[in-house]
């Protein structure tokens, strides 16, 4: 091998990049799915919310992670900018279709729930997010996709993970580099898409 | 607040009701004794199924009060109220995450029957309603048909021993044989069970067939409130509407015309 460690930095920058990608997922969700089931609860409030996700996804990423720079507490240089800044993008399929799953629920067994006695937990338990769950983890595998992608520009801003390749190979006109970077990005991609839309299919009882 | 089992008295009070600037239900007095089936007809429109869902507190009257054994829908524990009165609707609304074994024993696990208790009752359940449990307890509502569904319906509506059941055509969206079977059902078990029930229907032939008495409803007015023998003599031009249905014999074919 012409390159002694590069297999190593692989290893080493794969793992980087999936830890940011499963910490910005995990907090992601864990604002979303909450989020989307209170918007269930205030329809005033849909529009609003939904409204600033999709702008938050308008803004292109390079940008969002250059405007969280200067932010005090949230910003600077390194993984802390980096995963604010993957959240911010993952919300929008999560909440979403953590909505659409909820409404999308047939009004006659909602209201069956209901007339049958069950109160508001109970609903929201043993109804409408089992019945939900297949379309909100369709929103949380969509999200996973493509912060896998999105997190290469966490590199630009010091937040490791396989961006550092990338940007290294462009900075030295080394296609060595980039696909050192491109093609662990790619197959961590088709796993978390493969093995999350496995985990989806196994809630088609419904 | 009355014990479970037993039956219920429902009284309704000056109720109306009004939504934006629609007079849905204007001013509605009646009461329902225990184990009558009182029949709501009257067209679509006409209120019938917004005066149902009064009984379970899924509305509430605008102004007046409605009376489940002597106390109003505003003052229950809800969730009490409506764990003591079965609900049965046309589109049946089974849980499809369900099997039919935990559809119907939904209300008994609410309300924390020991599970063994559940089971049982689950089994006796669906064969009052015709159903072969052995066949039936593990499926999903997905692999019965729609009459298999309502009797499932009906089964859950029933687990709980409840004092009271409300009906909002039950019976409307499957085809006519399954519907006469159906009827049967529930007159049989009726007579079995002697329960308070309201049933609503636009259908003036299952009225008369199910009903011990009959409220005609008209634009949320209360139009004949009466027996079916009652009913059939009666001269109001809204009654006299409903009964021509049962004029017309069976239709010509095109043999039969001159």
């Amino acid at each position: 091998m012409n390159r002694p460690g590069l297999f190593d930095d692989i290893l080493q920058l794969t793992s980087e990049h999936f830890v940011l990608v499963l910490v910005s997922m995990a907090i992601a969700a864990a604002i979303g799915i909450p989020l989307g089931i209170l918007l269930t609860r205030r329809a005033g409030l849909q529009g609003w919310v939904l409204g600033l996700a999709n702008v938050l996804q308008t803004v292109p990423s390079l940008a969002l992670f250059g405007f969280l720079i200067p932010i005090p507490l949230i910003g600077g240089i390194g993984k802390r900018t980096a995963i604010v800044a993957l959240v911010l993008y993952a919300l929008l399929p999560i909440l979403r279709n953590t909505l659409v799953g909820i409404l999308g629920v047939d009004p006659a067994v909602r209201e069956s729930a209901v007339a049958m006695g069950m109160t508001g937990r109970q609903l929201l338990w043993q109804v409408e997010l089992p019945l939900a769950a297949r379309t909100i983890l369709a929103g949380v595998r969509v999200a996973t996709v493509t912060t896998v992608g999105t997190a290469t520009i966490a590199a630009a801003i010091g937040g490791g993970g396989l961006g550092v390749f990338i940007f290294r190979g462009i900075a030295s006109v080394d296609t060595t580099q980039i696909l050192a970077g491109a093609v662990p990005a790619a197959v961590l991609a088709l796993l978390s898409d493969g093995g999350l839309g496995w985990i989806e299919r196994r809630f088609s009882a419904a | 607040m009355p014990a479970a089992g037993g039956t219920a008295t429902v009284e309704f009070r000056q109720v109306s009701y009004r939504i934006g600037g629609n007079l849905v239900l204007d001013n509605l007095s009646f009461s329902i004794e225990p184990g009558e089936t009182v029949v709501l007809l009257g067209r679509s429109g006409s209120g019938k199924t917004t005066a149902l869902k009064m009984v379970n507190g899924l509305l509430f009257p605008t102004s007046g009060e409605v009376r489940v054994d002597g106390c109003p829908t505003r003052e229950w524990d809800l969730i009490a109220l409506r764990r003591g009165i079965g609900y049965v609707i046309q589109e049946v609304g089974l849980f499809p995450h369900f099997t039919i074994a935990q559809n119907v024993g939904l209300v008994p696990r609410l309300e924390d029957w020991p599970t063994e208790r559940i089971a049982a009752r689950s089994k006796d359940l669906l064969e009052q309603v015709g159903l072969e449990p052995q066949q039936f307890l593990e499926r999903h509502p997905r692999e019965l048909s729609g009459g298999q569904r309502q009797r499932v319906g009906v089964a859950r509506a029933l687990a709980a021993d409840p004092r009271l059941l409300l009906f909002d055509e039950p019976f409307g969206a499957l085809d006519p044989v399954t519907r006469l079977e159906l009827q049967d059902q529930f007159l049989a078990l009726r007579n079995q069970l002697q329960k308070t029930s309201i049933f609503v229907t636009h259908d003036v032939r299952e009225a008369l067939r199910l009903g011990t008495r009959i409220a005609l409803l008209d634009r949320g007015r209360l139009e004949v409130l009466a027996t079916p023998q009652e009913f059939l003599q009666s001269q109001g031009p809204v009654t006299r509407a409903f009964l021509a249905v049962l004029d017309n014999g069976p239709p010509m074919t095109a043999h039969d015309r001159p």
